[in-house]
């Protein structure tokens, strides 16, 4: 059964490159039951987004940029 | 290359007219050389990657139709010179960055948070992230962002800004820095640790406990 540790590592690598089935199956079965790694991921995706929207608008509002 | 003051587009006009405004400028041109400062630490080199950008932008303006999402345009623009930019400075500096920093190879933060069996510490848990909305509206959550980015070594917050805001692809990256694949992957994997680490800390949990 795979760990916490490992499980995070896989779910920032996954944001890096195609992981394997293998390695999605286990993944998946851990997450599935560990509500502390299911966070984790989402908080992966979270740093992500929060990249992204720094490059585009670096958190202040402008005139220009809507928000759709 | 169209002059852009012969586009016929008229989309194209109106935002031309922004490059007229000198505020609006003035205060994007801060924002892009603070961003590029990040990433290219010679000063001189950030701030010529942004005069470059921004003549780029003016000079193509006719290219650009949406109004709406100028800022990110231009921005789009100083990614790319950026790149550019850190393609080249590998030739003096790639040798340098690689020099392993104390934190490397230190294992510290992964004891703390995880127990020898590799499962969370009870006090390391992630905990429920407000929605992101609730941060990204609100100045103060983007200076706690900007402190924690900082207080990575900077061979971390160089590399993830990289992936992150570069959106450099990993095979990129390693060649650039002459990096091995499973090396930066556990470089990004320590930095968004850290990273989440200190959000939670500082942003997630601090607003929860007002």
């Amino acid at each position: 059964m795979m760990n916490c540790k490992r499980a995070t590592e896989l779910l920032s690598e996954k944001l890096d490159r195609p992981l394997s089935t293998k390695e999605k199956v286990a993944l998946g079965i851990h997450t599935t039951m560990c509500v502390s790694c299911r966070l984790f991921s989402q908080q992966m995706q979270g740093l992500r987004d929060l990249s992204k929207f720094y490059v585009k608008g670096n958190g202040e509002e402008t005139n220009n940029d809507e928000k759709k | 290359m169209l002059d852009a003051h012969s586009s016929s587009n008229t989309d194209g006009k109106e935002s031309a007219a922004m490059f007229h405004d000198a505020v609006f400028m003035e205060d994007l041109r801060m924002q892009m050389i603070k961003f590029a400062q990040l990433q290219v630490r010679d000063s001189q080199l950030a701030e010529d990657a942004v005069q470059e950008a921004i003549i780029s932008a003016y000079q193509n303006i006719e290219k650009f139709g949406r109004q709406s999402a100028f800022k990110t345009w231009v921005f789009s623009i100083l990614k790319n010179k950026l790149i550019d930019l850190l393609r080249k400075e590998k030739r003096y500096t790639a040798a340098s960055e690689l020099e392993e920093g104390a934190n490397l190879n230190g294992d510290e933060l992964i004891d703390v948070l995880f127990k020898k069996n590799g499962h969370w510490q009870k006090s390391e848990r992630p905990q429920k992230w407000d929605q992101p909305e609730h941060g990204v509206e609100n100045n103060h959550f983007w200076r706690v962002f900007d402190a924690c980015l900082n207080a990575l070594p900077e061979k971390y917050s160089r590399l993830f800004m990289m992936r992150e805001f570069l959106e450099m692809e990993t095979p990129e990256i390693c060649h650039n820095e002459e990096l091995t694949v499973s090396n930066l992957n556990v470089i990004l994997y320590r930095a968004r640790l850290r990273l989440r680490e200190c959000l939670e800390d500082n942003w997630y949990q601090a607003e929860k406990s007002k």
